[in-house]
């Protein structure tokens, strides 16, 4: 740490000018065109921009870990004085671990599987260093317990699969920090991790960062996030950097439009305040609802895992309830039991007052349409070898109207989620994350359901697009009087659509009330810990 | 207000998702390209066309005997007398067997033979694995005993099976054609049943059964198209391996009967006088190799194109 101190007061990365080359025949010319930043020592700068934006590929060309299709056709990237834009294998070799280190958004896949935690460190040191096997184990015990790592003996003994996500990014830290790197590049670092995971990986990336004074450079897509860590941000938007300064500037003061449009988007954690009435009859209530999976060995030992316990819910026309919970916490199973795509264990599930809990498949083939669902991934949910009229069509002819009318129908609807019906032709590849969306929300609507379930149906979705999409659904949800299940991890997703809010954890609902009430004040410990993890909580985007 | 608006629709371009609006090339444009395609491809259009007009290539009755025309080494001149009793002179480019029929005209004609087996045990084989497999795949409860058979079939050697089929069928085509194509059929099914497995988790597939899709549906119009990729490639191996099969077959005098002219019949009659006439096993086998070689290029080619991810892998 001293030593890299002592390496001059220069930025740690300097990139000026960079440009880097797509393949022909891609949506532009260049993945990254004329990017100039840096990054100083002690200091955390955030590469903010939507997908495709070409943050990530920044973050590989300073690695020196770009792919041949995509060369660096200019400028310079210049790592403590040494520009790395044409290092050979070797030394980039060497420069990595030792001088700049990065860490990965899924801290499994970039785990080894089949190597100890402890050893994977020690591959580090054993390629860079000299150090004997005492020293070494000495270093990696030293490093586990900085990234507040319980048990480090334990730690390093065991496997990836045997920690938790949030450990396992711990170990992905310990790893790219174990040799006092300069730079480290933190590439959606959380974006795969739960709130509450997500605040403690921030918190110990800053302390990390303060304590050893390298450069950060951070790349994200959520301005919570940036809101959180950041002291500098950069916009990057199409390959080009559009926006570039201090945080406060920019997040409260946007000067480029994009940026402007960014950060306008980004929802609040403010609840909307409508007046919610709750006159109407539920259209549908679920009464106990359970659903345990049972694990059964071949000696007999049964393990029970309760996804959803004793959940009771309503909800009624016109109005949002959201479901909000950490991965595991049984929001998608409660969702996935309704729409009987699982038979729920027990409980009651009453659709206009019948139970649809235990009824056979032919029984409740007529009561289908009536609940329909959009789930979370926009490339997942529509069969590639269809066109969108066969998708949109296929409900209603499925229950018997006439091919001409589904048809002319698709056409309305195509029109409803502000798309042109004259793509109805195309296959799902030829349009956009959003715009497949959109298209989901048309499918289920052509059942002309009562109950739209929407499974993290924006969570895929960038920030301004989701920002379309959730006005997209309450714009339908109140022409149609629908009755809509949002199910979301987002607490500001949650807080822009939801009349009503249960928040569950572990398999029950710990919390549920009118929205207002429970954003504004939470009664149950755990909505209270989300809440404070909610990343970028008191921070006013756009203000001032 | 137009100012409120212009600034409106300046958002809605910025907004303008970037990474997806691309234009892909369709994977049929994909196919064309690729150099193993087009070698492979090539090369089964010319065994294809050679089989298609074996009469008129020069050929005689690939069945005729002539005792005069015994034995001749290729390029050598001689007779031959057809069933009317007349005499015809005829050049013996791949030379005569020793029942004096021309080797030439048998390989030609065989070309037919080892095609028609290929294409159509790939067939058979493919059909009776993709209801197997899809069945296995999505109805839960039957996969434990399908697949359980079909471990049992996969257990017995190919070569096994078809030699005790043709034996007691009696060889014909027919015969041989199901013969090759039944112990193809676990290992399509295996192929079917494991991309089944991982389709069937889909999203589009649960929203089929959220929008009422009836089960058959969603096995052939959903799942079914999405498997086919992987299947035009495996359906090109088994074709390779029938024919392989179909020459072994006929080799061990199993397969079909002597008179019509395959590939494995000229090499098996042509084994006792191996070291006096290799042109016999030497010629047919020629052509076996460069057929099995093609139709594997081709493969390869298809693998790559349709199945990018799977051509990482191997």
């Amino acid at each position: 740490m001293t030593d890299a101190k002592l390496r001059g007061s220069g930025p740690v990365l300097d990139v000026r000018g960079l440009t880097i080359a797509l393949p022909s025949g891609s949506d532009r010319r260049e993945a990254v065109s004329g990017a100039s930043f840096s990054v100083k020592r002690g200091e955390i700068l955030c590469l903010v921009g939507e997908s495709g934006s070409g943050k990530s590929v920044i973050a590989q060309a300073v690695m020196g870990l770009l792919p041949d299709t995509l060369p660096v056709t200019g400028g310079e990237i210049v790592l403590e004085g040494e520009n790395v834009a044409h290092a050979g294998r070797e030394r980039l070799r060497e420069l990595r671990a030792t001088r700049m280190s990065m860490i990965f958004q899924e801290p499994m896949t970039a785990l080894n599987p089949v190597m100890t935690c402890g050893d994977q460190i020690d591959e580090v040191l054993r390629e860079h260093t000299q150090l004997t096997p005492e020293q070494r184990r000495d270093r990696i015990l030293a490093i586990v317990r900085e990234v507040a790592l319980p048990e480090p003996e334990r730690i390093i003994a065991s496997y990836p699969h045997q920690l938790s996500g949030g450990q396992r990014q711990r170990i992905m830290i310990a790893m790219a920090l174990v040799l006092e790197p300069a730079l480290l590049i933190a590439d959606e670092p959380t974006t795969a991790l739960d709130v509450t995971t997500q605040a403690q990986i921030l918190t110990l990336i800053q302390d990390l960062q303060q304590r050893h004074g390298m450069g950060v450079l951070f790349i994200t897509h959520d301005f919570g996030v940036v809101a959180e860590i950041a002291h500098r941000v950069a916009v990057l938007r199409l390959g080009k950097l559009v926006e570039l300064g201090e945080k406060d500037a920019v997040l409260k003061r946007p000067q480029h439009a994009y940026t402007k449009m960014l950060i306008g988007a980004v929802p609040s954690l403010q609840t909307h305040g409508r007046a919610a009435e709750g006159a109407s009859e539920p259209v549908l209530r679920t009464v106990g609802l359970c659903k345990t999976y049972y694990d059964r060995g071949w000696f007999g030992r049964r393990r029970e895992v309760h996804a959803a316990q004793d959940v009771s819910i309503e909800i009624r026309r016109g109005q949002t309830l959201g479901i909000v919970g950490e991965s595991g916490s049984g929001k998608s199973t409660v969702a996935r039991c309704i729409i009987r795509l699982i038979d729920p264990t027990a409980g009651e599930i009453l659709l206009h007052g019948q139970d649809i809990a235990r009824m056979s498949a032919a029984e409740l083939r007529p009561l289908r349409r009536r609940v329909q669902i959009v789930f979370q991934d926009p490339y997942r949910s529509l069969n590639p070898r269809r066109t969108v009229l066969e998708a949109i069509i296929e409900g209603p002819v499925n229950y018997g109207v006439r091919r001409d009318k589904a048809i002319e129908r698709a056409r309305q609807l195509m029109d409803l989620v502000r798309m042109d019906p004259a793509s109805l032709n195309r296959y799902p590849h030829q349009f956009s994350g959003g715009q497949r969306q959109r298209i989901c929300i048309a499918r289920a609507l052509a059942q002309e359901p009562e109950l739209l379930i929407a499974d993290e149906a924006v969570s895929a979705l960038d920030v301004s697009v989701q920002a379309q999409v959730l006005d997209l659904l309450e714009d339908i949800r109140n022409r149609l009087n629908l009755a809509m299940l949002f199910i979301t991890h987002d607490l500001r997703v949650a807080a822009q659509v939801c009349d009503y809010v249960a928040v569950m954890s572990q398999g029950r609902i710990v919390e549920h009330g009118p929205a207002g009430q429970v954003f504004g004040a939470p009664r149950h410990e755990y909505t209270r810990a989300l809440f404070a993890a909610a990343p970028g909580r008191d921070f006013a985007f756009g203000s001032a | 207000m137009p100012a409120a608006q212009s600034k409106a629709s300046e958002l809605e371009t910025l907004s303008v998702e970037a990474a997806d609006i691309r234009v892909t090339e369709s994977a049929w444009q994909r196919v064309r390209k690729n150099w193993s395609v087009r070698i492979g491809g090539a090369a089964l259009a010319l065994l294809l066309l050679i089989a298609v007009s074996a009469p008129w290539l020069g050929t005689v009755d690939p069945t005729l005997f002539d005792a005069a025309s015994r034995d001749l080494v290729p390029g050598q001149r001689g007779e031959i007398t057809t069933l009317d009793g007349e005499i015809i002179k005829h050049k013996f480019w791949f030379g005569s067997d020793s029942y004096g029929r021309d080797i030439y005209s048998r390989v030609m004609y065989g070309a037919r033979v080892s095609l028609t087996v290929a294409v159509l045990a790939a067939l058979l084989s493919l059909a009776f694995g993709i209801v197997c497999g899809l069945s296995a795949g999505y109805l839960r409860w039957l996969d434990g005993i399908l697949m359980r058979f079909m471990d049992g079939l996969m257990a017995i050697p190919a070569i096994l099976i078809a030699i005790a089929l043709v034996a007691m069928w009696r060889g014909s085509l027919t015969t041989v054609i199901i013969a090759i194509a039944i112990p193809e059929i676990p290992r399509v099914t295996r192929l079917v049943r494991s991309l089944v497995l991982s389709i069937r988790e889909e999203p589009y597939v649960e929203a089929a059964v959220a929008l009422g899709t009836p089960t058959w549906k969603i096995m052939f119009g959903h799942i079914l198209p999405n498997t086919i990729a992987p299947l035009v490639v495996q359906g090109t191996y088994i074709c390779a391996a029938a024919i392989l099969v179909e020459a072994i077959l006929s080799f061990l005098g199993v397969g079909l009967p002597p008179d019509i002219p395959t590939w494995g019949n000229i090499m098996a009659e042509g084994r006792p006088q191996f070291n006096q006439y290799p042109h016999n096993i030497f010629i047919p086998g020629v052509f076996l190799a460069i057929t099995v070689l093609a139709v594997n290029i081709l493969g390869d080619g298809l693998r790559d194109t349709l199945d990018p991810k799977m051509a990482k892998r191997v």
